[in-house]
């Protein structure tokens, strides 16, 4: 079987600090991490290969500095990576980049046989918009599946695949055919340690890169910020409101304090108190 | 294929589609769509926030207003509809049909983009559940047009485009998202986001039931179940009265019991923030802000939580937000309408104490 993994290198957030006086961001230094959602996405589908057998491929689109992480999947124990990268991406809004991946995915395709299955994580941390999965999905006409929780079965020699799909409400458990794209939720497994020969061996590998014309993009006008239909056109600051807080200043104790600040609390939000009292009277 | 000339790439910032010049094809897009989600048999409250807030954009527009609902239950649905015109919907778009008895993404997208295609709506809004996210992505690619997620204010800008808001990546940022060019401009909102807007009873509006030639036997996806959760399984964070949530100020999952603590005794529930989450102290359905959930108590208390931009989006709608920060300058207080410079770790075991006391004197004396 051979699985597809799409990964994105973003900045890692928790080392974002935002400048106190600018309120922009301080991008310089902050060091680059496979987005974590992917991390889901990548165990699960080397879990599948392992008791399978076949093949994961890792494909990222980034900048050529995007190889790192693509060199980590390597690491982890992925098979083969492959980076799509150009400056005419560059600026690709969600359809402008499911259209490049879609292409390079038929490349894959065409190169390396066809994926059963194509994994996504379930969102990135930097864009958050849980979209690219799904676009992939309807340009390849793969059967899409968000939000998955748990593969229950795959049965190669019917070409099936049933999961447990988390929906409003409860799980759904679905059966499909593949091929298949699936979003991997979050805290499905754990992302195994790499051994290291397969690290030794990822540092040496190769990683297949591919531009917009080796993947047979003709049309560049589909990519990067020509080829998205949404434009951001304002960046600003979330306006102050008129008034800061009204800080709670008392000399004494943690008791004094937490005293000053009820009654004000209670001062503000008199309905508040009433939910305080009739919940203390139903549950003490 | 090498020597053809290549196009130069855009400069950066490149202003290749910030000009609005709709295609002629588009020009008969009109009137605001929300889809409506419906759950065994009961509509998601995301919908009405969301026919509040389309109702806003269509009157702006000058246009109707429109419900789309599908399932396989015509009782439901006009059960449904009949709601959605009190929310404020003019029209209501019922497709009835056994596939569309639960949610799966190839006939949902069959039916969204068939009807987009029939009645051509300028402005389609989905909630940002699962389900709104699952169809929004499959129906924006299909459809070849812009989709912006998670929204947090919406508006028409002057040349009539819809004008979507939502945080930008990294820092205390928002940025407006506009799709110029191409029909619908669709975006996807949180549920709490919108308010819940004033029913009005008996308002109606026109239904227009429409057609699907499709048999099960046509679909690949098949539901073999349904697991509902427990209602105890699931914090009901974004419905809560009172919250009350702990940020990494408080140091160590152990100072975090502090939150819980306070919370058991005002009968709150409790929440942190995302790095809270990646630590293990709390679970991700207790995660408040932009990619958590979004609250709209009438009393958040936030302790040791600094207030960036993606944890602010969710408390916006908050009645009263009281800050607890050891640092005057934290950006919480910019929002906050109560402050405390202190220690969270002492003064929350104080509030603890000092809130049971005064309910239990009122308690007796009452
Ligand atoms: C795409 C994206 C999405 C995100 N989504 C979310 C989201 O949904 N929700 C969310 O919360 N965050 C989200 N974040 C993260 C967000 O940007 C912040 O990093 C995060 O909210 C900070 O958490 P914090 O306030 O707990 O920690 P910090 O920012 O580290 O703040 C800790 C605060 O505690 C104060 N403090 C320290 N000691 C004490 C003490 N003893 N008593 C009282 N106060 C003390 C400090 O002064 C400081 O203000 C997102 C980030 C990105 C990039």
């Amino acid at each position: 079987m051979h699985i597809v993994v799409c990964i994105k290198q973003v900045p890692d957030s928790a080392q974002i600090r935002v400048h106190p006086v600018t309120n922009t961001i301080m991008r310089q230094g902050v060091p680059t991490i496979i987005n974590p959602y992917d991390l889901f996405a990548l165990e699960e589908a080397l879990r599948l290969r392992d008791a399978m057998g076949g093949e994961v491929t890792v494909l990222t689109m980034g900048p050529p500095t995007a190889a790192d992480s693509l060199r980590k999947a390597l690491a982890f124990g992925a098979d083969r990576a492959v980076l799509l990268t150009d400056r005419y991406f560059a600026g690709s809004d969600t359809l402008a980049t499911s259209y490049a991946l879609s292409m390079a995915l038929t490349k894959i395709a065409s190169e390396f046989g066809k994926p059963e299955i194509i994994f996504t994580g379930k969102q990135t941390i930097d864009g958050d918009t849980a979209q690219v999965g799904p676009g992939i999905a309807k340009r390849l006409d793969y059967n899409q599946l968000t939000y998955i929780s748990r593969i229950v079965e795959t049965d190669v020699a019917k070409g099936e695949i049933t999961v447990e799909r988390r929906a409003e409400g409860g799980i759904q458990l679905l059966k499909t055919k593949m091929p298949a794209l699936i979003t991997m939720l979050e805290a499905t497994n754990e992302m195994r340690r790499g051994a290291i020969e397969t690290a030794l061996k990822a540092a040496r590998a190769e990683v297949v890169t591919w531009n917009a014309e080796a993947v047979g993009i003709e049309d560049l006008t589909k990519c990067g910020l020509r080829g998205s239909p949404t434009i951001v056109k304002r960046v600003f600051a979330p306006e102050a409101r008129s008034e800061k807080a009204q800080l709670v200043e008392v000399d004494g104790d943690a008791g004094a304090k937490a005293e000053a600040l009820i009654a004000e609390i209670f001062g503000r939000a008199p309905a508040v108190e009433d939910d305080m009292r009739e919940f203390a009277a139903t549950h003490h | 294929m090498t020597d053809k000339p290549k196009a130069a790439p855009p400069a950066a910032g490149g202003r290749a589609n910030t000009k609005k010049e709709l295609p002629e094809h588009f020009k008969a897009y009109k009137h605001v769509w929300v889809a409506v989600e419906i759950e065994h048999g009961q509509v998601h409250s995301v919908s009405f926030e969301l026919l509040g807030e389309g109702r806003k954009l269509a009157d702006k527009r000058g246009v109707e207003l429109a419900a789309v609902l599908t399932g396989d239950d015509r009782a439901t649905l006009d059960a449904a509809a009949a709601q959605a015109f009190e929310y404020g919907a003019d029209v209501a778009y019922i497709v009835c049909h056994p596939t569309l008895a639960h949610y799966r993404n190839e006939v949902a997208t069959t039916v969204m983009t068939d009807l987009v295609n029939t009645y051509k709506p300028e402005i389609l809004l989905l909630g940002a559940t699962n389900l709104g996210r699952d169809l929004a992505g499959s129906v924006a690619t299909t459809l070849k047009t812009g989709l912006t997620a998670d929204s947090t204010a919406l508006e028409i800008d002057d040349d009539g485009s819809l004008a979507a808001t939502r945080p930008t990546f990294g820092g205390s940022l928002l940025c407006t998202i506009f799709t110029l060019n191409f029909r619908p401009q669709m975006a996807t909102v949180r549920p709490r986001v919108m308010a819940m807007p004033e029913a009005e009873p008996g308002r109606t509006g026109r239904i227009i039931e429409h057609p699907l030639e499709l048999n099960e036997d046509d679909i690949v996806t098949k539901v073999l179940k349904f697991i509902a959760d427990s209602e105890s399984d699931t914090a009901q964070l974004p419905y809560a009265d009172i919250v009350v949530a702990g940020g990494l100020g408080l140091q160590s999952e152990e100072n975090f019991q502090l939150v819980k603590e306070l919370a058991a005794v005002i009968g709150a529930e409790y929440g942190g923030s995302r790095p809270l989450v990646q630590k293990g102290w709390i679970t991700a359905d207790r995660q408040i802000g932009q990619t958590g959930k979004t609250i709209r108590p009438k009393l958040y208390i936030a302790a040791g939580i600094s207030g960036a931009i993606q944890h602010r989006v969710g408390v916006e709608g908050a009645d009263l937000v009281v800050a607890i920060n050891t640092d005057p300058n934290a950006p919480i207080f910019e929002f906050a309408h109560l402050g405390i410079v202190a220690d969270a770790v002492t003064l929350l075991p104080a509030l603890t104490e000092a809130f049971s006391k005064r309910l239990r004197v009122n308690r007796l004396a009452g």
